[in-house]
């Protein structure tokens, strides 16, 4: 019913897509079939191109699971970005400051990322719910204010210059490292952790109370209000576990892949949550297939660009037309919600 | 011999579940003011609205200075020459008066806008028409008055020569709405046709030539301003036929008081006061019927006696336990229950299902939740089923959203949820709009079991009949105000008619 339909038109789309990449790898002089074999090749040809895949795809499922919980609630998360960049500095100094034992020590900085990342969001999702201001706007100028901010922190003048080379903090300790899965590949208990936050964001969302008037307040907050249910404290729950999902990411990167905090480390995994949460059609299973999607889009570029059929400006190209054609439906549907909400407005009575 | 501007023929409009224009024949001449009066809900602005191009007819003819026309939108009407002025103004605040007039009909000089062409004729009608603004001046530094002046303005600078005016006074103080009349009286002798919108007497019958009257969708009349009396049209307004469908039984009362209300003053979104100094009390195996035409502050009094609003000033209690601006979970608990005016934009979540509907406000209630943090689903859906079954819902599933489901039934969602929560106190605001009349049936019996069982039913209406029919008592509300509670027995439809548009009131 419902389910095969968005699966059909996901799948549709994504036939649509490949085939206007085609068309414009055939303009821009390269070989379609080519592009599209070292695309397969790059993100799924071996155990390690497979392992490359899920660890792009891991931060993605944070930063999705960020945007898409805020989107529930009926607000938008531009901001994980600079969340997920908060945590990540958070994270590598819980990880380098403090002194735990094994495992607690990763358990600690994980928390700790998420709790900045949460600050981050509580602060848009307060200024939302007590001030009205627009937390799209909020969120994303919030997010600069992040990514500079750490920036500094490891420039050679901030406090946490780790390394004379680069923009870097010192190394984790080992006791704070999230383990990988096999020796020399990156992959990490990231990956685990979110697709168990996945299913219990499900669980929150559709067998708790507490994720009914979330959503309630997402489809209709006046109605929420007149059920009784706390309009703004349901909201900046919502922004506030927003923050916490991409700050949790982005220690779960630092801790499992980097092992250090660097500056700008984040290729826009902030970014690829919103399209993620928008493939997944906010729907928390989801967001596993769709990020790996995504990482596979990122990781089979980088295969298309070291095979040499194409340069990596192509990959982005191929990406872009790829996440617009899964997304815009979505995007589609919004705008006409909105639209029609608007015409209700001027025309209030028929 | 007057020419004909409009003629409108068997005009026929469906909404999902509402029938809003029934076969409306409607014809205007040029140099006339042309008033449409009628309730709210009657259809007068979906006539007009289609004359305008913004709704599309299911049915009916359309005839614009004799010749048939189909306006498929509102910049066809605007070719044809008419204009509207809606109640919600269409302009752009940053721009100036110029500016926002210019919008999509601008003169040129080669490339740019030819700003002293456009001057020149903007006062030019100004002049004409008595009607000042400076045209310089920025839409956002205007009175709500100057800025519908703006846009009668902009309607004749497109050269419009038939004019609807969509309950224009609404917004307007005493003075700006003698400076409209005047406006429209000047249009009127220049030979342009006026369509006047209006649901308020006096004002029908100071500016109009002739008067047609809607009632539910349908036609009552035409008459000449000539042969009218207010009186005459407030009984074309609320109708003079009395339809019992339902019958109240007699009841035996304690008379123990369950809602006092005692001087209430409520502020509007604009925070001016929309409700002043309202009293009145509820006592048990009572319906105490409110009728007035709508924006009297019906809604604002609603609002803040559920606990959507909080009011300014007055106290409000609930079984002697004073309730005062509590909010809606907490008056819940205390035994009041809300049907809200308006059940698919406050009622009702429509992407919910029918069982998570069926829950709204009580999700957190023992049966349905251990906590915050998980809901007990069998027990939800078991509650669902019985719901449905009891109220008799028609819907393939409880999973089903209830954006799926007919007005009538979606009511029925929403009454399922309300009266199970074992209440003291109902209030009611127009729970029967937009039902058929089977639903309408369904949801009277349901107030007066409410009322058999001892409850305290407040009924806001906008339909007198209906009041009529259900309530014990019947205060009519006027500009924020009651101007009169009547015991069943002593209400007569004509005089409480007239106490809803601002007539005089003999008793009460």
């Amino acid at each position: 019913m419902r389910l095969a339909r968005e699966l059909g038109l996901i799948l549709a789309s994504l036939a649509l897509a490949f085939g206007v990449g085609a068309l414009v790898a055939q303009l821009s002089g390269l070989s379609p079939g080519a592009v599209y074999r070292e695309l397969w090749r790059g993100a799924f040809g071996d155990q390690y191109r497979v392992f490359q895949t899920l660890t792009q795809a891991t931060p993605i499922m944070f930063t999705s699971l960020s945007f898409l919980i805020a989107f529930r609630a009926g607000l938008f998360n531009i901001g994980a970005e600079g969340q997920m960049y908060l945590g990540a500095f958070f994270g590598a100094w819980a990880g380098f400051t403090l002194i735990l034992p094994q495992y607690l020590h990763t358990v600690v900085a994980l928390l700790v990322g998420a709790l900045a990342g949460a600050l981050w969001g509580f602060i848009p999702g307060w200024l939302r719910a007590r001030r009205g201001t627009n937390e799209f706007v909020s969120t994303m100028m919030l997010s600069y204010v992040a990514i500079y901010f750490t920036s500094w922190l490891v420039s050679p003048r901030g406090p946490y210059h780790g390394t004379q080379w680069a923009n870097q903090t010192v190394r984790i300790l080992p006791s704070a490292e999230l383990p990988r899965f096999v020796r020399g590949m990156q992959l990490h208990w990231g990956l685990v952790i979110a697709g168990l936050l996945c299913a219990l964001f499900w669980y929150f969302l559709f067998r708790t109370p507490r994720g009914y008037e979330l959503r309630a307040v997402g489809q209709n907050p006046r109605a929420a209000q007149y059920a009784g249910i706390d309009v703004s404290r349901a909201m900046i729950l919502a922004l506030t576990l927003a923050g916490a999902l991409a700050g949790l990411g982005g220690a779960a990167e630092i801790l499992g892949t980097h092992r250090r905090f660097i500056e700008f480390f984040s290729p826009g995994y902030g970014w690829d949550g919103i399209a993620g949460g928008l493939i997944a059609r906010a729907h928390p299973l989801a967001v596993i297939p769709a990020a790996v999607l995504i990482g596979a889009l990122r990781a089979g570029g980088m295969g298309m660009d070291r095979a040499g059929v194409a340069p990596s400006d192509f990959a982005s190209v191929l990406q872009g037309i790829v996440i617009f054609f899964v997304v815009a439906p979505e995007l589609f549907r919004i705008f006409r919600r909105i639209r029609r909400e608007r015409r209700v407005l001027v025309h209030s009575q028929p | 011999m007057p020419v004909e501007a409009v003629r409108m023929e068997g005009i026929v409009k469906t909404f999902p579940g509402v029938v809003a224009n029934a076969g409306i024949d409607f014809s205007l001449f040029f140099g006339e003011v042309h008033g449409l009066l009628g309730e709210n809900g009657a259809g007068k602005t979906v006539l007009m609205s289609i004359l305008y191009g913004l709704y599309q007819p299911d049915s009916g003819q359309i005839y614009v200075r004799g010749e048939q026309v189909r306006i498929k939108s509102p910049s066809v009407a605007i070719r044809l020459g008419i204009g509207m002025v809606h109640q919600h103004f269409m302009l752009v605040p940053r721009l100036t008066v110029l500016e926002n007039m210019a919008v999509g009909w601008e003169p040129r000089r080669g490339p740019f806008l030819d700003r002293a062409a456009m001057k020149k004729l903007v006062e030019a009608l100004v002049e004409e028409y008595g009607l000042s603004v400076d045209p310089e001046a920025k839409v956002e530094e205007l009175s709500v008055g100057e800025q519908q002046r703006v846009e009668i303005l902009k309607a004749l600078y497109r050269g419009a020569q038939i004019l609807i005016l969509d309950e224009p006074t609404a917004v307007l103080t005493e003075q700006e709405v003698e400076a409209l009349f005047k406006t429209v009286r000047a249009l009127r002798d220049q030979g342009k046709a006026v369509v006047f919108i209006t649901h308020k007497l006096h004002e029908a019958m100071a500016i109009c030539d002739r008067v047609t009257v809607l009632r539910k969708g349908k036609r009552v009349g035409t008459v000449p301003i000539s042969e009218a009396t207010p009186e005459k049209l407030a009984e074309m307004m609320v109708g003079r036929e009395v339809v019992f469908r339902v019958q109240p039984k007699p009841v035996s009362r304690e008379g123990k008081e369950l809602l006092r209300v005692e001087d209430l003053t409520v502020h509007d979104d604009r925070g001016l006061p929309a409700v002043q100094r309202v009293s009145f009390t509820l006592v048990d195996h009572e319906i105490l019927g409110i009728a007035g035409v709508e924006g009297n502050g019906q809604k604002e009094l609603v609002e803040a006696l559920t606990g959507l609003r909080p009011p300014k000033a007055g106290r409000v209690f609930l079984a002697g336990k004073e309730a005062t601006g509590l909010p809606a979970r907490d008056l819940a608990r205390l035994g009041l229950v809300h049907i809200p005016e308006d059940r698919q934009a406050t009622g009702l979540v429509l992407p919910f299902s029918l069982a998570e509907n069926l829950i709204l406000g009580r999700h957190r209630e023992d049966g349905f939740a251990l906590g915050p943090w998980a809901q007990l689903r069998r027990r939800v859906f078991h509650y669902a089923e019985d719901a449905v079954r009891t109220f008799s819902i028609v819907a393939p599933s409880v999973r089903v959203p209830v954006q799926n489901l007919s007005g009538g039934n979606q009511q029925r969602v929403v009454l399922a949820r309300e009266l199970g929560r074992n209440p003291k106190v109902v209030v009611a605001h127009q729970p029967t709009r937009g039902l058929d009349v089977a639903g309408m049936e369904f949801v009277w019996e349901k107030l007066l079991e409410l009322r058999e069982k001892g409850c305290g039913v407040l009924l806001v209406s906008m339909d007198l009949d209906e009041i009529l029919m259900l309530a014990d008592r019947v205060a009519v509300m006027y500009r924020g105000g009651i101007v009169g509670i009547w015991p069943k027995e002593e209400a007569d439809k004509r005089e409480l008619g007239l106490a809803m548009l601002g007539g005089k009131v003999a008793t009460g």
